[in-house]
């Protein structure tokens, strides 16, 4: 078996995959001003070229030129890794996150995603506890204390969400009856849509990433008006990009396993009632997904700038008290209803 | 709009759930999205004071040339910031007196308008312009050049103060 076609084609799919995250992420911070802005009758950054189209490249010109400073009092080492993890981490989950439907290229048998694993959705929940380190360790190396209590909060947070979370996929899962992302996809395309089929599951995934994202109810490790800038008040220069990076980047993750898991993937319903050649129904599944990413994308953006923050013993009493009992009731439901119809 | 107190007893289980609050804080924030914007985008629009507006104290200048001003100096005392110079002149004139030497600091002005307040010939009034920018402190010290403005400009300003002295 000639190993450089797979060579190539892991390269590109890498390359895909990394150009158009990063392109994402950028992107997204200048809709989330924009969309910030609107909301608040304003207008929002609309200097940079056309209606500020270059303004992401204008901030990270910016930041590149700062000064990195690095507190006295901080854990040089540590204060250097955190933020590689935090972006590491974020950067490498997109690789097992499926885009499109199996086709034929080149006279190969082609998916759409970097590593087609049979254990994605536990490489999935392995890397995002694996965050919980880059921010905790940046609020610990710091030497600040409002970065000390924002990592603390956001490793409390984090974990005790991972539990509701995990519950939820786990509803997921019985369905699929398997942990490979195009399984779990095809599944929901042959059938129903996970987010139709157990709506209280659906819900209590979304509000975990949002708590794993540390998004607006959610952001007490950043929380402005207590704690400076949490996790990264000490950060400046470029590392803080790093870490604004990975936030958005998380963001993107979990827009993609929303939609992975509970939307259908790239599945577009009743398309197999028109009559479109192959190729055609290829391209618009994959437009689909990422339209599904951005709705969903659409929708973190206009959260933040609706419900405010949550108070800390709130936010843990909502963790263990009201998320994590209605994900157990969601897999009861699931397991009944695979019990009743035999799926 | 009128206030209405809701006790969590009077909630129904969908209500508690807080689902159909969020939909509703979601609606109105993307509704909002679509209102009308309140910026300028200030150099290409810019915003037209009222007449009550106090910015930059001008001198008014009579249809012929010629400044109102007759260097009687109240200004000068009256001002709080000590930023007005006066130094008087006279002429063969019917009017005979005039300021040599009129400067404004505008590094020290208050825009307090007491000037304006004062002055019995209607002479210094606060005009409509807001942008003062200098590159440097020489700059900043407005002479007789600098001041002058025709009283046709100042038309607005001047019928605001007859209203209300």
């Amino acid at each position: 078996m000639n190993i450089i076609p797979i060579v190539i084609e892991a390269i590109v799919k890498i390359l895909f995959v990394l150009s158009v995250t990063l392109l994402t992420v950028a992107y997204l911070v200048y809709f989330e001003r924009r969309i910030a802005a609107w909301v608040q009758d304003r207008l929002g950054p609309n200097r940079v070229g056309w209606q500020g189209i270059l303004q992401p490249f204008a901030d990270v010109l910016k930041l590149l030129l700062k000064e990195d400073i690095v507190p006295t009092n901080a854990n040089k080492t540590i204060h250097f890794i955190a933020p590689i993890i935090s972006l590491m981490v974020a950067v490498s989950t997109y690789a097992v996150i499926p885009w499109g439907p199996v086709t034929e290229m080149f006279g190969h048998q082609i998916k759409m995603v970097v590593a087609d694993v049979n254990i994605g959705i536990l490489y999935v929940l392995a890397l995002t506890s694996l965050g919980v380190y880059g921010i905790t360790l940046a609020g610990w190396s710091s030497g600040s204390k409002y970065s000390l209590l924002g990592g603390i909060r956001s490793s409390a947070q984090m974990i005790s969400y991972e539990v509701s979370m995990g519950f939820s996929i786990a509803g997921v899962l019985l369905v699929a009856g398997s942990l490979r992302p195009y399984d779990i996809v095809n599944s929901q395309i042959s059938t129903l849509w996970n987010a139709i089929l157990q709506p209280i599951g659906f819900i209590t995934f979304v509000v975990s990433a949002f708590a794993e994202t540390n998004r607006l109810p959610f952001d007490l490790p950043e929380a402005e008006p207590e704690l400076v800038g949490g996790y990264h008040t000490e950060y400046s220069s470029m590392r803080f990009a790093a870490f604004f990076l990975a936030e958005y980047a998380n963001m993107i993750i979990a827009s993609a396993m929303i939609v992975t898991l509970y939307l259908g993937g790239w599945g577009i319903p009743f398309i197999d009632k028109f009559a479109l050649s192959n190729s055609t129904i290829f391209w618009l599944s994959v437009l689909a997904f990422f339209i599904k990413v951005g709705i969903v994308l659409f929708f973190f953006i206009l959260v933040r700038w609706t419900i405010p923050r949550f108070r800390y013993d709130q936010l843990m009493k909502l963790g263990w008290y009201v998320m994590f009992p209605l994900s157990i009731l969601n897999l009861i439901w699931v397991s009944v209803i695979i019990m009743i119809f035999k799926i | 709009m009128e206030k209405i107190r809701v006790r969590k007893k009077d909630l129904n289980l969908f209500q508690k759930t807080y689902i159909p609050q969020i939909l509703q804080g979601l609606g109105q924030t993307f509704r909002q999205m679509f209102k009308p914007k309140f910026t300028m985008e200030y150099p290409e629009v810019k915003f037209e004071p009222p007449s009550s507006y106090r910015g930059r104290p001008v001198l008014v200048q009579e249809p012929d040339g010629k400044e109102r001003c007759v260097a009687c100096g109240l200004c000068s005392r009256v001002c709080p910031a000590l930023a007005i110079e006066v130094r008087a002149n006279e002429t063969d004139q019917e009017k005979e007196r005039f300021p040599e030497v009129f400067e404004i600091n505008m590094i020290r002005c208050i825009f307090c308008g007491l000037c304006e307040e004062v002055c019995p010939e209607e002479a210094i009034v606060m005009s409509k312009d807001y942008e003062l920018a200098f590159h440097n402190r020489e700059e900043a010290i407005y002479g007789k050049d600098k001041l002058l403005v025709p009283v046709e400009k100042l038309q607005d300003r001047i019928d605001f103060i007859r209203k209300y002295k």
